[in-house]
């Protein structure tokens, strides 16, 4: 298979940590035959806050997903050489981050045997249905093109001219995945909190902040490993692209605030009172999101300042903090604080059980495995050119 | 012409001959045979409010549906039930009203919408609507994805979170039980409608007669005349989704 023999030998540490890896999937697995047994119940959801922390996670995974395309947009677009050694690991990033977007949505059916009725009946005017189709497609295409590309460089060969518009689409079509999983939320009648223009573009600009700092937290790690340095210039360039897809990102959250609270029309002001300050005496997610604000707020501050950010450890610190700040932003508070107050006004607040935080954390850990695996063999075989130009 | 050319032309002829057969046949017994129909549904909100603490519409739809009973707030399942008035009209409320109506229970259901937001979402067409304006649910298809729950503004639809069957009274083996993972909620008794009768909550409600159910393309059905003669809101209204459960308040 697939220069696969490459992800069977390694280190006792990297052994280790794949076992690691294994042993929290397992758990989840355990857990999610319990879920299968006994219903959805054993979550934390509720009749009115029906969405928690598998769409969250899945909304907030479709970004990373779409984010690969900075890296291969200015390396393709632009020939920007200093990308050339990352984007293997974006294209990777992307294929573990949209398997595990499926994996959420799949464990946060009710009736997953049936899940392909989606394909049996497809329903065009559903969004959840061009969800399927956009993220289906974005797999495949970073699937084909990662296999490619890397067997291209395996064998010391320019990789087959087809694959470039390949490459190409795949850089639309990364826009496509998180437009489309904006308009999940920003079409329904009833959502105030996400009926609004600004939403996919947000999703968008937090996307490619949060995206990136995770390629350069993995990039810094290996190297750490002495594993690959992609070069300080494409890590500098990367940390522009994070501060000014986070100053984005804000400046698009502070547009939201003001509509609401400048027209101070209650359905758009409730929902962000119940995250900001709490209703009726229910604050469940205050802490949380404004534990997102300051963490953002330290992001500007080491992001723009430039003495600050091309301090490497301070950078670090930076990516940190951006990728918190978002995750709690989008994979928390963004989907369930759009579910309270609900339609009719109640306030029910939502806590995820442990069960559901065990299957969440199964499905990071099948994501961060994808990731190891894909990046050992992405570094092996660079390794083993390496190798055979020196002999 | 060859063989094969010709058997074609024949056969493509003959199945156009029997197509304008078959369209003349429907023709004749079609439109006029069955007038539009569009089901609705007219709340005498008075009339309701003078039994106070009745909730006999909502154990009628509840034990002829099957609907469990389940303690536990967040997974309970209701097709039928009441909100005070700031619920269930949202910004419609003033000071005052609030004040004379002030927890006093609004019976709430499915509107059945003539533009649904919870059947455009459905990645399965497991939520439609019909003809008639029922909207309906197939729960053999539903995958439980609860995207329809998100589009629905007026929280009409609920979940299976838990095995329903264990929290059955009793079973009324007319009606389908449902399993767990699906979403279901009220749908004007189509089964009832079917066999001519009224839905269950009307007919639990006759002495009252607050509820009124009826055809509102037919001028002359007692909903038309209500909906024509009396001043009557509707649920978020704003919202371009047409209810078609109208409210007489005053």
């Amino acid at each position: 298979m697939f220069m696969f023999e490459q992800a069977v030998v390694g280190s006792r540490r990297y052994w280790a940590w794949v076992l690691c890896l294994l042993a929290v999937i397992g758990l989840g697995f355990l857990l999610y035959l319990q879920q299968l047994s006994y219903g959805l119940g054993i979550t934390g959801m509720s009749r009115d806050v029906t969405w928690g922390l598998y769409i969250a996670q899945f909304t907030f995974l479709v970004g990373v997903a779409a984010s690969a395309v900075m890296v291969v947009l200015p390396y393709y677009l632009h020939d920007y050489k200093a990308f050339g050694r990352i984007t293997i690991l974006g294209e990777f990033l992307a294929i573990s981050a949209v398997t595990m977007c499926m994996l959420f949505v799949f464990v946060d059916m009710g009736q997953p045997a049936r899940a392909l009725n989606i394909m049996l009946y497809p329903t065009p005017n559903s969004i959840m249905f061009w969800d399927f189709v956009s993220l289906g497609g974005y797999l495949l295409l970073n699937a084909v093109i990662a296999l490619v590309t890397l067997s291209a460089e395996h064998k010391s060969v320019p990789p087959p001219a087809w694959i470039k518009p390949v490459i190409l689409l795949s850089i639309p079509w990364a826009i496509s995945i998180h437009t489309v999983t904006a308009f999940l939320y920003s079409g329904l009648p009833g959502r105030s909190f996400w009926l609004t223009a600004i939403l996919a573009p947000r999703f968008l600009a937090s996307a490619f902040a949060a995206g990136p700092a995770l390629l350069i937290l993995l990039c810094m790690i290996m190297r750490r490993m002495k594993a690959f340095d992609p070069g300080p210039e494409a890590v500098r360039k990367l940390a522009v692209i994070v501060t000014y897809a986070m100053i984005l990102n804000v400046f698009f959250l502070l547009m939201e605030l003001f509509t609401a609270f400048y027209s101070q029309i209650p359905e758009h002001t409730e929902h962000f009172r119940y995250m900001f300050v709490g209703l009726e005496g229910h604050r469940a997610l205050v802490g949380w999101e404004w534990a997102s604000v300051l963490l953002a707020a330290a992001s500007l501050l080491l992001l723009i300042v430039p003495r600050l950010r091309r301090n490497e450890k301070v950078l670090a610190a930076a990516c940190v903090v951006t990728f918190l700040s978002l995750w709690i932003d989008k994979g928390v508070c963004l989907v369930v604080c759009g579910f309270i107050p609900s339609p009719v006004g109640a306030v029910t607040e939502y806590a995820p059980t442990l069960p559901e935080l065990g299957i969440t954390l199964a499905i990071w850990a099948i994501g961060c495995l994808m990731v190891t695996v894909f990046y050992k063999i992405a570094l092996s075989v660079r390794e083993g050119l390496a190798a055979s130009a020196v002999h | 012409m060859t063989r094969k050319g010709f058997l074609g032309v024949t056969g493509i002829s003959a199945a156009v001959l029997a197509a304008r057969k078959l369209r003349s046949v429907f023709a004749a017994s079609g439109p006029a045979a069955s007038p539009p129909v569009r089901w609705a549904m007219v709340i005498d909100t008075q009339k309701c409010l003078k039994k106070a603490g009745c909730i006999d519409c909502i154990a009628a739809c509840h034990k002829v549906h099957n609907v469990p009973e389940i303690k536990d707030r967040a997974h309970e399942i209701k097709w039928v039930w009441k909100e005070p008035f700031k619920q269930a009209f949202p910004a419609q409320e003033t000071a005052y009203t609030e004040e004379a109506y002030k927890g006093k229970p609004f019976p709430v259901l499915c509107n059945h919408c003539d533009n649904p937001p919870c059947v455009r979402v459905c990645p399965t067409k497991a939520t439609w609507k019909r003809e008639d304006g029922l909207v309906m649910m197939d729960w053999h298809r539903c995958i439980g994805c609860r995207y329809c729950m998100a589009a629905c503004p007026y929280g009409s639809r609920s979940f299976n979170w838990v095995d329903p069957r264990p929290h059955l009274r009793r079973i009324d083996i007319e009606f389908p039980t449902r399993t767990k993972g699906v979403v279901e909620k009220c749908t004007f008794c189509a089964e009832r409608l079917a066999r001519g009768q009224a839905p269950a909550c009307v007919q639990a409600c006759k002495e009252q007669k607050a509820l009124v159910f009826g055809n509102l393309a037919d001028p002359d059905s007692d909903v038309s005349r209500l909906v024509r003669s009396r001043f009557t809101l509707r649920r978020k209204p704003g919202l371009g989704t047409n209810p078609e459960v109208y409210y007489i308040i005053g």
